[in-house]
C-alpha cells in the first residue's frame, strides 16, 4: 500500500487535479469521444487514484485511448480535470526506462500519402519520451 | 499592420494550402504576417502535466521572439495554437513552472507570458473586424451553405483559450455569413473527430468522423470547414462525400485570391 501512496501523491502532485472533488455523476464519461475504446473510462481513472489502485491503469490499453480533447476538462461540473489524471498516469508509465508506447519503426506501416505531420508528432508527444 | 506568425510543421508540408491561403488573404486585408525565425515544432499536442518543462521550450521561444518585437503572436493551424495558448497561460498563472522555464531560457532573457496570442480566426475578428472583411468580398459565396467544423482544439479549455462560447460558438459562422454564404449549425461541430487515435485505430477515428460528416448534412451542409490538419485527414479519411476544405481557402476565394497553386 506503501507504493500506492506513492503513486497516488505523485501523479496527484504533476496532474495539478484535485481528484477528491469528483461526485461521481459520469459526465466525463458520457462526454468522452473514446469511451468505447476504453477498458477504464475518465470517471473510473479519478476514482481509482484517489483510491491509490493504479497498478491496472498502468498496465491498461486505455491510457492511449485519450484524444486529448479536453471535453471532459470543459463539461465537468467540479472541476476536476480528468484528462489531467489520464496525463500523470500515462507519463508515469511511459517516463520508465523501455517504456515507450510506439517506435518509429512501427510508422512506416500506418502512413499513407495523406497523412499529416501533425498526426504523427502528436502520437510520438503522447506515447513516448 | 504586422504580426508575428507561427506557422507550424504540417502548415510547410501536408497542409500547405492552410498557409498559402492565410498569407494571401492577410494581405488583402492589411496585415502581413512576418514567419518567426527559426520555429520549432510546437509538439502537436499540449502535455498538461505540471512537471513537464521541456516539452513547452518551443512555444515559448516563439512566444518570446513574438514579444521582443512587440507584436501579437498568430497561428493559424488549430493544434499549434492549442499548445502555444496553453504554454502561455502556465507561464502567466504558474510561477513555479515560469521559474524553471527561465533557468532553461537564461541565455535568452527572462519571459513571463507577456505576448498575446491569437489564432486567426481571433485575428479576423478582434484585430480586421467582420465588418471589414464583408466589404472586401468579391466573389460572394452566396447561395452556399457551408458547416463551420469547430472540433475539440479552438475551444477547449475554454478556461485558457477564451476565443469564444465552447458549447455555442459564433466565431466561424460570423466569418462565413460575412462572406456570404450560409452557416450551417449542427450539433457535433465541436466535438472531437478522433485526432490522433487514427494512427492506432483507425476504425475509431472513423466512428467519430462519419458521425460529425453525417450530422452536418443532415442540417443542410455542402461544404465543411476546419482550421485543423489532423480534423480535415480524419474527416476526408471516413469517406465524406462533400468537400472538407480549410477555411483560409474559403477566405481566399471570397476575397479573390485563391489560385490552383497545387494540383
Amino acid at each position: 500500500m506503501h507504493n500506492n501512496k506513492y503513486l497516488r501523491d505523485e501523479i496527484i502532485r504533476i496532474s495539478g487535479a484535485d481528484v477528491s472533488k469528483c461526485m461521481r455523476c459520469g459526465k466525463c464519461s458520457a462526454t468522452c469521444p473514446a469511451y468505447d475504446e476504453m477498458e477504464y473510462h475518465p470517471h473510473q481513472f479519478v476514482n481509482m487514484v484517489e483510491c491509490g489502485d493504479i497498478e491496472p491503469l498502468l498496465n491498461s490499453e486505455s491510457l492511449y485511448k485519450c484524444l486529448s480533447c479536453f471535453a471532459c476538462i470543459d463539461r465537468c461540473p467540479r472541476g476536476v480535470q480528468p484528462a489531467k489524471v489520464v496525463e500523470a498516469v500515462r507519463l508515469t508509465a511511459i517516463r520508465k526506462q523501455g517504456a515507450n508506447h510506439i517506435t518509429a519503426d512501427d510508422i512506416p506501416a500506418v502512413v499513407d500519402a495523406d497523412t499529416p505531420q501533425q498526426l504523427l508528432v502528436s502520437a510520438f508527444r503522447k506515447y513516448t519520451k | 499592420m504586422k504580426v508575428s506568425y507561427f506557422p507550424g510543421c504540417t502548415l510547410k508540408n501536408k497542409a500547405k494550402d492552410l498557409d498559402m491561403y492565410a498569407y494571401k488573404s492577410a494581405e488583402v486585408l492589411g496585415v502581413t504576417l512576418e514567419e518567426i525565425e527559426n520555429w520549432q515544432c510546437c509538439g502537436g499536442v499540449f502535455t498538461t502535466a505540471n512537471d513537464e518543462v521541456a516539452t513547452k521550450l518551443s512555444s515559448i521561444r516563439a512566444l518570446k521572439y513574438a514579444g521582443d518585437k512587440e507584436q501579437p503572436l498568430v497561428t493559424v493551424c488549430s493544434a499549434c495554437h492549442n499548445v502555444i495558448k496553453q504554454t502561455n497561460h502556465a507561464m502567466q498563472t504558474n510561477s513555479a513552472f515560469a521559474d524553471k522555464v527561465n533557468r532553461y531560457m537564461a541565455a535568452d532573457g527572462s519571459y513571463k507570458g507577456e505576448t498575446e496570442v491569437y489564432h486567426y480566426l481571433e485575428m479576423l475578428r478582434d484585430l480586421v473586424g467582420f465588418d471589414v472583411i464583408k466589404e472586401k468580398v468579391v466573389n460572394t459565396l452566396k447561395g452556399k451553405k457551408i458547416a463551420a467544423y469547430y472540433g475539440c482544439l479552438l475551444l477547449r479549455p475554454n478556461k485558457v483559450m477564451r476565443m469564444d462560447d465552447p458549447e455555442n460558438p459564433t466565431i466561424m459562422e460570423d466569418l462565413i455569413k460575412s462572406l456570404g454564404a450560409d452557416a450551417v449549425v449542427y450539433a457535433k461541430r465541436n466535438e472531437c473527430c478522433g485526432g490522433y487515435i487514427s494512427l492506432e485505430s483507425p476504425d475509431a477515428a472513423k466512428k467519430n468522423s462519419i458521425a460529425i460528416i453525417e450530422n452536418a448534412k443532415v442540417n443542410g451542409a455542402q461544404m465543411i470547414i476546419t482550421a485543423c490538419p489532423l480534423c480535415k485527414y480524419n474527416l476526408e479519411k471516413c469517406g465524406a462525400d462533400i468537400p472538407v476544405v480549410y477555411f483560409t481557402e474559403l477566405l481566399a476565394e471570397a476575397l479573390g485570391v485563391k489560385e490552383d497553386t497545387n494540383a
